[in-house]
Protein backbone atom coordinates (compact mmCIF):
# COMPACT_ATOMS: atom_id res chain seq x y z
CA UNK A 1 0.00 0.00 0.00
CA UNK A 2 2.70 2.46 1.02
CA UNK A 3 4.62 1.55 -2.03
CA UNK A 4 1.67 2.61 -4.11
CA UNK A 5 1.22 5.82 -2.18
CA UNK A 6 4.90 6.75 -2.58
CA UNK A 7 4.86 6.22 -6.30
CA UNK A 8 5.05 9.30 -8.48
CA UNK A 9 1.63 10.37 -9.66
CA UNK A 10 2.62 10.26 -13.28
CA UNK A 11 5.14 7.84 -14.76
CA UNK A 12 6.32 8.51 -18.31
CA UNK A 13 7.99 5.10 -18.66
CA UNK A 14 4.62 3.47 -18.28
CA UNK A 15 3.25 5.68 -21.02
CA UNK A 16 5.93 4.72 -23.57
CA UNK A 17 5.85 1.07 -22.62
CA UNK A 18 2.12 0.62 -23.10
CA UNK A 19 1.38 3.14 -25.82
CA UNK A 20 1.58 0.60 -28.69
CA UNK A 21 -0.82 -1.82 -26.98
CA UNK A 22 -3.36 0.90 -26.25
CA UNK A 23 -3.07 2.25 -29.78
CA UNK A 24 -3.73 -1.30 -30.96
CA UNK A 25 -6.96 -1.16 -28.98
CA UNK A 26 -7.84 2.09 -30.71
CA UNK A 27 -7.33 0.44 -34.10
CA UNK A 28 -9.81 -2.26 -33.08
CA UNK A 29 -12.31 0.50 -32.26
CA UNK A 30 -11.79 2.19 -35.63
CA UNK A 31 -12.25 -1.09 -37.52
CA UNK A 32 -15.43 -1.93 -35.63
CA UNK A 33 -16.76 1.55 -36.33
CA UNK A 34 -16.08 1.33 -40.06
CA UNK A 35 -17.77 -2.06 -40.28
CA UNK A 36 -20.65 -0.81 -38.12
CA UNK A 37 -21.30 2.31 -40.19
CA UNK A 38 -21.41 0.17 -43.34
CA UNK A 39 -24.20 -1.93 -41.84
CA UNK A 40 -25.96 1.18 -40.55
CA UNK A 41 -25.90 2.84 -43.98
CA UNK A 42 -27.36 -0.16 -45.79
CA UNK A 43 -29.82 -1.30 -43.14
CA UNK A 44 -30.83 2.30 -42.46
CA UNK A 45 -31.98 2.78 -46.06
CA UNK A 46 -33.92 -0.46 -45.89
CA UNK A 47 -35.59 0.61 -42.63
CA UNK A 48 -36.43 4.01 -44.09
CA UNK A 49 -38.11 2.44 -47.11
CA UNK A 50 -40.10 0.07 -44.90
CA UNK A 51 -41.09 2.92 -42.62
CA UNK A 52 -42.37 4.94 -45.57
CA UNK A 53 -44.53 2.14 -46.92
CA UNK A 54 -48.12 3.07 -47.56
CA UNK A 55 -49.32 -0.25 -46.20
CA UNK A 56 -49.78 0.16 -42.47
CA UNK A 57 -49.03 -3.46 -41.68
CA UNK A 58 -45.57 -2.92 -43.16
CA UNK A 59 -44.83 0.59 -41.94
CA UNK A 60 -46.04 0.05 -38.38
CA UNK A 61 -43.62 -2.79 -37.42
CA UNK A 62 -40.77 -0.80 -38.96
CA UNK A 63 -41.72 2.29 -36.97
CA UNK A 64 -42.02 0.28 -33.77
CA UNK A 65 -38.65 -1.39 -34.32
CA UNK A 66 -36.94 1.94 -35.03
CA UNK A 67 -38.47 3.58 -31.98
CA UNK A 68 -37.69 0.68 -29.69
CA UNK A 69 -34.04 0.34 -30.69
CA UNK A 70 -33.49 4.08 -30.57
CA UNK A 71 -34.98 4.48 -27.11
CA UNK A 72 -33.09 1.71 -25.34
CA UNK A 73 -29.45 1.51 -24.27
CA UNK A 74 -26.92 0.15 -26.73
CA UNK A 75 -25.20 -1.63 -23.84
CA UNK A 76 -28.23 -3.84 -23.17
CA UNK A 77 -28.60 -4.44 -26.89
CA UNK A 78 -25.00 -5.63 -27.00
CA UNK A 79 -25.69 -7.93 -24.05
CA UNK A 80 -28.70 -9.26 -25.92
CA UNK A 81 -26.67 -10.02 -29.03
CA UNK A 82 -23.78 -11.54 -27.13
CA UNK A 83 -25.52 -13.38 -24.27
CA UNK A 84 -29.10 -13.99 -25.41
CA UNK A 85 -28.81 -14.80 -29.12
CA UNK A 86 -26.70 -17.92 -28.46
CA UNK A 87 -29.67 -19.39 -26.56
CA UNK A 88 -31.71 -18.89 -29.70
CA UNK A 89 -29.10 -20.72 -31.71
CA UNK A 90 -27.18 -17.70 -33.05
CA UNK A 91 -23.63 -17.69 -31.73
CA UNK A 92 -21.53 -14.66 -32.63
CA UNK A 93 -18.05 -13.68 -31.53
CA UNK A 94 -17.50 -10.60 -29.38
CA UNK A 95 -16.29 -8.43 -32.25
CA UNK A 96 -19.08 -9.50 -34.58
CA UNK A 97 -21.59 -8.82 -31.82
CA UNK A 98 -20.21 -5.32 -31.35
CA UNK A 99 -20.32 -4.58 -35.08
CA UNK A 100 -23.86 -5.92 -35.37
CA UNK A 101 -25.03 -4.02 -32.27
CA UNK A 102 -23.51 -0.73 -33.45
CA UNK A 103 -24.79 -1.26 -36.98
CA UNK A 104 -28.39 -1.96 -35.99
CA UNK A 105 -28.50 0.77 -33.34
CA UNK A 106 -27.26 3.43 -35.72
CA UNK A 107 -29.29 2.08 -38.63
CA UNK A 108 -32.37 3.29 -36.76
CA UNK A 109 -30.87 6.76 -36.52
CA UNK A 110 -29.73 6.66 -40.13
CA UNK A 111 -33.22 5.61 -41.26
CA UNK A 112 -34.62 8.88 -39.90
CA UNK A 113 -31.98 10.80 -41.84
CA UNK A 114 -32.79 8.89 -45.03
CA UNK A 115 -36.47 9.52 -44.47
CA UNK A 116 -35.87 13.26 -44.17
CA UNK A 117 -33.71 13.15 -47.30
CA UNK A 118 -36.37 11.26 -49.27
CA UNK A 119 -39.11 13.59 -48.06
CA UNK A 120 -37.02 16.53 -49.21
CA UNK A 121 -37.07 15.35 -52.83
CA UNK A 122 -39.40 17.65 -54.73
CA UNK A 123 -42.87 16.31 -55.38
CA UNK A 124 -42.56 17.30 -59.02
CA UNK A 125 -39.83 14.69 -59.42
CA UNK A 126 -42.28 11.95 -58.50
CA UNK A 127 -44.90 13.37 -60.79
CA UNK A 128 -42.45 13.62 -63.63
CA UNK A 129 -41.43 10.01 -63.09
CA UNK A 130 -45.08 8.97 -63.22
CA UNK A 131 -45.62 11.06 -66.34
CA UNK A 132 -42.65 9.34 -67.99
CA UNK A 133 -44.23 6.01 -67.08
CA UNK A 134 -41.24 4.87 -65.03
CA UNK A 135 -41.77 1.82 -62.83
CA UNK A 136 -41.52 2.00 -59.04
CA UNK A 137 -38.05 0.43 -59.01
CA UNK A 138 -36.71 2.74 -61.68
CA UNK A 139 -38.23 5.80 -60.01
CA UNK A 140 -36.44 4.98 -56.74
CA UNK A 141 -33.16 3.95 -58.31
CA UNK A 142 -32.77 6.57 -60.98
CA UNK A 143 -34.78 9.53 -59.73
CA UNK A 144 -35.41 9.66 -55.99
CA UNK A 145 -32.43 8.06 -54.28
CA UNK A 146 -29.74 9.83 -56.36
CA UNK A 147 -31.22 13.10 -55.16
CA UNK A 148 -31.93 12.02 -51.59
CA UNK A 149 -28.66 10.35 -50.65
CA UNK A 150 -26.30 13.34 -51.08
CA UNK A 151 -28.45 15.25 -48.59
CA UNK A 152 -28.09 12.46 -46.08
CA UNK A 153 -24.30 12.20 -46.20
CA UNK A 154 -23.52 14.91 -43.60
CA UNK A 155 -25.92 13.25 -41.16
CA UNK A 156 -24.27 9.90 -41.77
CA UNK A 157 -20.93 11.53 -41.05
CA UNK A 158 -22.23 12.67 -37.69
CA UNK A 159 -23.37 9.15 -36.92
CA UNK A 160 -19.91 7.88 -37.79
CA UNK A 161 -18.42 10.23 -35.20
CA UNK A 162 -21.07 9.24 -32.66
CA UNK A 163 -20.38 5.58 -33.35
CA UNK A 164 -16.66 5.94 -32.63
CA UNK A 165 -17.68 7.17 -29.20
CA UNK A 166 -19.94 4.19 -28.58
CA UNK A 167 -17.58 1.54 -29.91
CA UNK A 168 -15.60 1.24 -26.61
CA UNK A 169 -18.77 -0.27 -25.13
CA UNK A 170 -17.48 -3.44 -26.70
CA UNK A 171 -15.15 -3.83 -23.72
CA UNK A 172 -18.21 -4.96 -21.74
CA UNK A 173 -18.52 -8.07 -23.88
CA UNK A 174 -14.78 -8.64 -24.14
CA UNK A 175 -13.77 -6.85 -27.35
CA UNK A 176 -10.12 -5.90 -26.89
CA UNK A 177 -10.70 -2.23 -27.70
CA UNK A 178 -8.91 0.74 -26.23
CA UNK A 179 -10.79 0.68 -22.94
CA UNK A 180 -10.40 -3.05 -22.47
CA UNK A 181 -6.64 -2.89 -23.06
CA UNK A 182 -6.18 0.16 -20.83
CA UNK A 183 -8.16 -1.46 -18.07
CA UNK A 184 -6.39 -4.78 -18.18
CA UNK A 185 -2.97 -3.13 -18.15
CA UNK A 186 -4.20 -0.96 -15.28
CA UNK A 187 -5.39 -3.92 -13.28
CA UNK A 188 -2.08 -5.74 -13.74
CA UNK A 189 0.19 -2.80 -12.94
CA UNK A 190 -2.06 -0.41 -10.99
CA UNK A 191 -0.98 2.37 -13.34
CA UNK A 192 -4.60 3.36 -13.86
CA UNK A 193 -3.91 7.08 -14.15
CA UNK A 194 -1.48 6.64 -17.03
CA UNK A 195 -3.38 3.95 -18.91
CA UNK A 196 -6.81 5.55 -18.62
CA UNK A 197 -5.48 8.99 -19.50
CA UNK A 198 -3.68 7.55 -22.52
CA UNK A 199 -6.87 5.83 -23.60
CA UNK A 200 -8.71 9.15 -23.28
CA UNK A 201 -6.10 11.12 -25.20
CA UNK A 202 -5.72 8.59 -28.01
CA UNK A 203 -9.47 8.60 -28.25
CA UNK A 204 -9.61 12.37 -28.61
CA UNK A 205 -6.80 12.21 -31.17
CA UNK A 206 -9.14 10.15 -33.37
CA UNK A 207 -12.58 11.51 -32.51
CA UNK A 208 -11.93 15.25 -32.56
CA UNK A 209 -10.29 15.32 -36.04
CA UNK A 210 -13.05 13.02 -37.30
CA UNK A 211 -15.67 15.44 -35.98
CA UNK A 212 -13.86 18.43 -37.50
CA UNK A 213 -13.55 16.62 -40.83
CA UNK A 214 -17.27 15.89 -40.87
CA UNK A 215 -18.02 19.53 -40.03
CA UNK A 216 -15.80 20.55 -42.92
CA UNK A 217 -17.59 18.18 -45.29
CA UNK A 218 -20.90 19.49 -44.05
CA UNK A 219 -19.93 23.07 -44.82
CA UNK A 220 -18.46 22.18 -48.17
CA UNK A 221 -21.12 19.84 -49.50
CA UNK A 222 -24.07 20.10 -47.15
CA UNK A 223 -25.47 23.40 -48.32
CA UNK A 224 -24.54 22.89 -51.92
CA UNK A 225 -26.63 19.73 -52.05
CA UNK A 226 -29.50 21.19 -50.06
CA UNK B 1 -41.70 -20.35 -26.24
CA UNK B 2 -40.73 -19.46 -22.68
CA UNK B 3 -42.77 -17.05 -20.59
CA UNK B 4 -42.47 -13.37 -21.30
CA UNK B 5 -43.15 -12.61 -17.67
CA UNK B 6 -40.40 -13.05 -15.11
CA UNK B 7 -40.93 -14.21 -11.55
CA UNK B 8 -41.94 -11.60 -8.92
CA UNK B 9 -38.59 -11.93 -7.17
CA UNK B 10 -36.82 -11.18 -10.44
CA UNK B 11 -38.93 -8.07 -10.94
CA UNK B 12 -38.18 -7.00 -7.37
CA UNK B 13 -34.47 -7.15 -8.16
CA UNK B 14 -34.94 -5.20 -11.37
CA UNK B 15 -36.90 -2.53 -9.49
CA UNK B 16 -34.02 -2.15 -7.02
CA UNK B 17 -31.80 -1.55 -10.01
CA UNK B 18 -34.27 0.91 -11.47
CA UNK B 19 -34.00 3.03 -8.31
CA UNK B 20 -30.23 3.35 -8.81
CA UNK B 21 -30.75 4.09 -12.52
CA UNK B 22 -33.18 6.88 -11.59
CA UNK B 23 -30.75 8.34 -9.06
CA UNK B 24 -27.97 8.46 -11.63
CA UNK B 25 -30.34 9.87 -14.26
CA UNK B 26 -31.70 12.65 -12.06
CA UNK B 27 -28.24 13.53 -10.75
CA UNK B 28 -26.72 13.74 -14.22
CA UNK B 29 -29.61 15.70 -15.70
CA UNK B 30 -29.35 18.29 -12.89
CA UNK B 31 -25.57 18.60 -13.27
CA UNK B 32 -25.84 18.53 -17.07
CA UNK B 33 -28.48 21.25 -17.09
CA UNK B 34 -26.42 23.55 -14.89
CA UNK B 35 -23.39 23.05 -17.12
CA UNK B 36 -25.51 23.53 -20.27
CA UNK B 37 -26.81 26.85 -19.07
CA UNK B 38 -23.46 28.02 -17.78
CA UNK B 39 -21.38 27.13 -20.83
CA UNK B 40 -24.14 27.76 -23.37
CA UNK B 41 -24.32 31.34 -22.20
CA UNK B 42 -20.55 31.37 -21.72
CA UNK B 43 -20.07 30.74 -25.43
CA UNK B 44 -21.97 33.96 -26.14
CA UNK B 45 -20.09 36.05 -23.57
CA UNK B 46 -18.63 39.40 -24.53
CA UNK B 47 -15.34 38.40 -22.93
CA UNK B 48 -13.17 36.46 -25.35
CA UNK B 49 -11.55 34.25 -22.71
CA UNK B 50 -14.93 33.12 -21.37
CA UNK B 51 -16.03 32.27 -24.91
CA UNK B 52 -12.82 30.39 -25.57
CA UNK B 53 -12.90 28.45 -22.29
CA UNK B 54 -16.51 27.47 -22.96
CA UNK B 55 -15.71 26.20 -26.46
CA UNK B 56 -12.80 24.18 -25.13
CA UNK B 57 -15.13 22.52 -22.64
CA UNK B 58 -17.77 21.82 -25.29
CA UNK B 59 -15.34 20.39 -27.85
CA UNK B 60 -13.49 18.34 -25.27
CA UNK B 61 -16.52 16.91 -23.47
CA UNK B 62 -18.27 16.12 -26.73
CA UNK B 63 -15.19 14.57 -28.30
CA UNK B 64 -14.47 12.31 -25.35
CA UNK B 65 -16.98 9.53 -25.24
CA UNK B 66 -19.12 9.11 -22.13
CA UNK B 67 -17.75 5.66 -21.43
CA UNK B 68 -14.11 6.81 -21.62
CA UNK B 69 -14.94 9.79 -19.40
CA UNK B 70 -16.68 7.44 -16.99
CA UNK B 71 -13.75 5.03 -16.72
CA UNK B 72 -11.29 7.86 -16.39
CA UNK B 73 -13.27 9.44 -13.59
CA UNK B 74 -13.70 6.14 -11.82
CA UNK B 75 -10.17 4.76 -12.12
CA UNK B 76 -7.80 7.67 -12.70
CA UNK B 77 -9.35 10.70 -11.00
CA UNK B 78 -9.27 9.41 -7.40
CA UNK B 79 -5.61 8.35 -7.71
CA UNK B 80 -4.61 11.57 -9.40
CA UNK B 81 -6.15 13.74 -6.70
CA UNK B 82 -5.59 11.33 -3.82
CA UNK B 83 -9.29 10.95 -3.03
CA UNK B 84 -10.07 8.07 -0.68
CA UNK B 85 -13.33 6.17 -0.83
CA UNK B 86 -14.33 7.60 -4.21
CA UNK B 87 -17.95 6.79 -4.89
CA UNK B 88 -18.90 5.22 -8.22
CA UNK B 89 -22.22 7.08 -8.01
CA UNK B 90 -20.41 10.44 -7.96
CA UNK B 91 -18.10 9.33 -10.78
CA UNK B 92 -21.09 8.22 -12.85
CA UNK B 93 -23.07 11.41 -12.33
CA UNK B 94 -19.98 13.52 -12.98
CA UNK B 95 -19.13 11.74 -16.25
CA UNK B 96 -22.67 11.67 -17.64
CA UNK B 97 -23.39 15.22 -16.45
CA UNK B 98 -20.20 16.65 -17.98
CA UNK B 99 -20.94 14.85 -21.24
CA UNK B 100 -24.55 16.02 -21.31
CA UNK B 101 -23.56 19.59 -20.47
CA UNK B 102 -21.51 19.85 -23.65
CA UNK B 103 -24.42 18.84 -25.87
CA UNK B 104 -26.84 20.92 -23.81
CA UNK B 105 -24.61 24.00 -24.07
CA UNK B 106 -24.92 23.84 -27.85
CA UNK B 107 -28.71 23.64 -27.57
CA UNK B 108 -28.80 26.64 -25.21
CA UNK B 109 -26.46 28.63 -27.42
CA UNK B 110 -28.54 27.95 -30.52
CA UNK B 111 -31.75 28.85 -28.72
CA UNK B 112 -30.39 32.09 -27.29
CA UNK B 113 -29.11 33.01 -30.74
CA UNK B 114 -32.55 32.37 -32.18
CA UNK B 115 -34.17 35.01 -29.97
CA UNK B 116 -34.87 38.07 -32.14
CA UNK B 117 -32.13 40.67 -31.93
CA UNK B 118 -34.63 43.45 -31.38
CA UNK B 119 -35.42 41.92 -28.00
CA UNK B 120 -31.86 42.43 -26.81
CA UNK B 121 -31.78 45.92 -28.25
CA UNK B 122 -35.05 46.79 -26.55
CA UNK B 123 -33.74 45.47 -23.24
CA UNK B 124 -30.64 47.62 -23.59
CA UNK B 125 -32.78 50.63 -24.47
CA UNK B 126 -34.81 50.01 -21.31
CA UNK B 127 -31.57 50.11 -19.34
CA UNK B 128 -31.81 46.54 -18.07
CA UNK B 129 -28.57 45.07 -16.76
CA UNK B 130 -26.96 42.10 -18.52
CA UNK B 131 -28.34 39.70 -15.93
CA UNK B 132 -31.83 41.18 -16.04
CA UNK B 133 -31.82 41.04 -19.82
CA UNK B 134 -30.86 37.39 -19.75
CA UNK B 135 -33.24 36.38 -16.98
CA UNK B 136 -36.33 38.30 -17.91
CA UNK B 137 -36.08 38.81 -21.65
CA UNK B 138 -33.83 36.39 -23.49
CA UNK B 139 -34.00 33.09 -21.59
CA UNK B 140 -37.80 32.94 -21.25
CA UNK B 141 -38.03 33.26 -25.02
CA UNK B 142 -35.30 30.68 -25.55
CA UNK B 143 -37.01 28.02 -23.41
CA UNK B 144 -39.60 26.92 -26.02
CA UNK B 145 -36.73 26.41 -28.49
CA UNK B 146 -34.60 24.59 -25.92
CA UNK B 147 -37.19 22.09 -24.70
CA UNK B 148 -37.75 19.81 -27.73
CA UNK B 149 -34.09 18.94 -28.38
CA UNK B 150 -33.48 18.90 -24.64
CA UNK B 151 -36.05 16.15 -24.16
CA UNK B 152 -34.24 14.05 -26.74
CA UNK B 153 -30.95 14.75 -25.01
CA UNK B 154 -32.45 13.59 -21.70
CA UNK B 155 -33.45 10.32 -23.37
CA UNK B 156 -29.89 9.89 -24.65
CA UNK B 157 -28.59 10.45 -21.11
CA UNK B 158 -31.10 7.92 -19.79
CA UNK B 159 -29.67 5.40 -22.25
CA UNK B 160 -26.20 6.35 -21.07
CA UNK B 161 -26.97 5.54 -17.44
CA UNK B 162 -26.67 1.85 -18.32
CA UNK B 163 -22.91 2.42 -18.54
CA UNK B 164 -22.58 2.92 -14.78
CA UNK B 165 -23.13 -0.82 -14.40
CA UNK B 166 -19.57 -1.16 -15.74
CA UNK B 167 -18.14 0.77 -12.79
CA UNK B 168 -19.76 -1.47 -10.14
CA UNK B 169 -22.99 0.51 -9.58
CA UNK B 170 -25.92 -1.87 -9.20
CA UNK B 171 -28.32 -0.20 -11.63
CA UNK B 172 -30.83 -1.89 -13.91
CA UNK B 173 -28.18 -3.07 -16.36
CA UNK B 174 -26.11 -4.49 -13.50
CA UNK B 175 -29.06 -6.34 -11.97
CA UNK B 176 -29.95 -7.98 -15.26
CA UNK B 177 -26.39 -9.23 -15.65
CA UNK B 178 -26.57 -10.71 -12.15
CA UNK B 179 -29.92 -12.34 -12.91
CA UNK B 180 -28.54 -13.83 -16.10
CA UNK B 181 -25.67 -15.48 -14.25
CA UNK B 182 -28.07 -16.68 -11.53
CA UNK B 183 -30.56 -18.13 -13.98
CA UNK B 184 -27.76 -20.14 -15.56
CA UNK B 185 -26.49 -21.34 -12.19
CA UNK B 186 -29.75 -22.17 -10.42
CA UNK B 187 -31.70 -23.08 -13.59
CA UNK B 188 -34.33 -20.41 -13.00
CA UNK B 189 -37.30 -20.42 -15.34
CA UNK B 190 -36.24 -17.11 -16.88
CA UNK B 191 -34.33 -17.53 -20.10
CA UNK B 192 -31.69 -15.06 -21.10
CA UNK B 193 -33.56 -13.53 -24.09
CA UNK B 194 -36.66 -12.92 -21.95
CA UNK B 195 -34.58 -11.31 -19.20
CA UNK B 196 -33.06 -8.82 -21.62
CA UNK B 197 -36.33 -8.14 -23.44
CA UNK B 198 -37.94 -7.28 -20.12
CA UNK B 199 -35.16 -4.89 -19.22
CA UNK B 200 -35.23 -3.30 -22.68
CA UNK B 201 -38.97 -2.81 -22.21
CA UNK B 202 -38.39 -1.06 -18.87
CA UNK B 203 -35.89 1.31 -20.49
CA UNK B 204 -38.34 1.89 -23.32
CA UNK B 205 -41.08 2.89 -20.87
CA UNK B 206 -38.63 5.23 -19.17
CA UNK B 207 -37.84 6.89 -22.51
CA UNK B 208 -41.54 7.18 -23.26
CA UNK B 209 -42.19 8.86 -19.89
CA UNK B 210 -39.34 11.34 -20.38
CA UNK B 211 -40.75 12.16 -23.81
CA UNK B 212 -44.20 12.78 -22.30
CA UNK B 213 -42.85 14.95 -19.47
CA UNK B 214 -41.06 17.18 -21.96
CA UNK B 215 -44.06 17.39 -24.28
CA UNK B 216 -46.18 18.45 -21.31
CA UNK B 217 -43.57 21.06 -20.35
CA UNK B 218 -43.54 22.32 -23.94
CA UNK B 219 -47.29 22.81 -23.88
CA UNK B 220 -47.24 24.56 -20.52
CA UNK B 221 -44.45 26.89 -21.55
CA UNK B 222 -46.27 27.62 -24.77
CA UNK B 223 -49.44 28.42 -22.85
CA UNK B 224 -47.59 30.61 -20.37
CA UNK B 225 -45.79 32.72 -22.93
CA UNK B 226 -48.47 32.54 -25.57
CA UNK B 227 -46.04 31.16 -28.12
CA UNK B 228 -46.80 28.29 -30.38
CA UNK B 229 -44.48 25.37 -29.67
CA UNK B 230 -42.28 24.57 -32.63
CA UNK B 231 -43.65 21.57 -34.46
CA UNK B 232 -41.75 18.70 -33.04
CA UNK B 233 -40.81 15.70 -35.04
CA UNK B 234 -39.26 12.60 -33.59
CA UNK B 235 -37.03 12.75 -36.62
CA UNK B 236 -35.34 15.70 -34.98
CA UNK B 237 -33.80 13.44 -32.42
CA UNK B 238 -30.58 12.38 -34.12
CA UNK B 239 -29.29 15.93 -34.21
CA UNK B 240 -30.03 16.50 -30.52
CA UNK B 241 -27.31 14.57 -28.86
CA UNK B 242 -26.64 11.33 -30.51
CA UNK B 243 -23.51 9.76 -29.20
CA UNK B 244 -23.97 11.11 -25.74
CA UNK B 245 -23.70 7.43 -25.52
CA UNK B 246 -25.86 4.56 -26.46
Amino acid sequence: MNQLADRPKWNWDVVWEHLPAIWGGMVVIIQATLAGITIAMILGLFLALGRRSERRWISWPFAAFIDFIRSTPLLIQLFFVFFALPEMGIVLGARTSLILGLGVHYATYASEAYRAGIDAVDKGQWEAATALNLGTGTTWQKVVLPQAIPKVIPALGNFLVAMIKDAPLGSSIGVAGVLFVARSIGSQTFFYVETMTMAGILFLVVSVPAALFVQFLERKYGYEAA
Amino acid sequence: MPDLILSPSNYARLMEGLVVTMQVLIGSVILGSLLSLFFGIGRLSQRAWVRRASSVYVEFARGASAIILLFWMFFALPILFGIRGWSPMVAGILALGVNMGAYGAEIVRGAVNSVAKGQTEAAIALNLSNTQRLRHVVLPQAVPVILPPYGNLAIEVMKGTALVSLITLSDLAFEVQKLRVNSVVIADSATTPMLYLNVLAIYFVLAFLIDRVFKLAERRVAAKFGVKPPRRKRAGRPTAGVGVTG
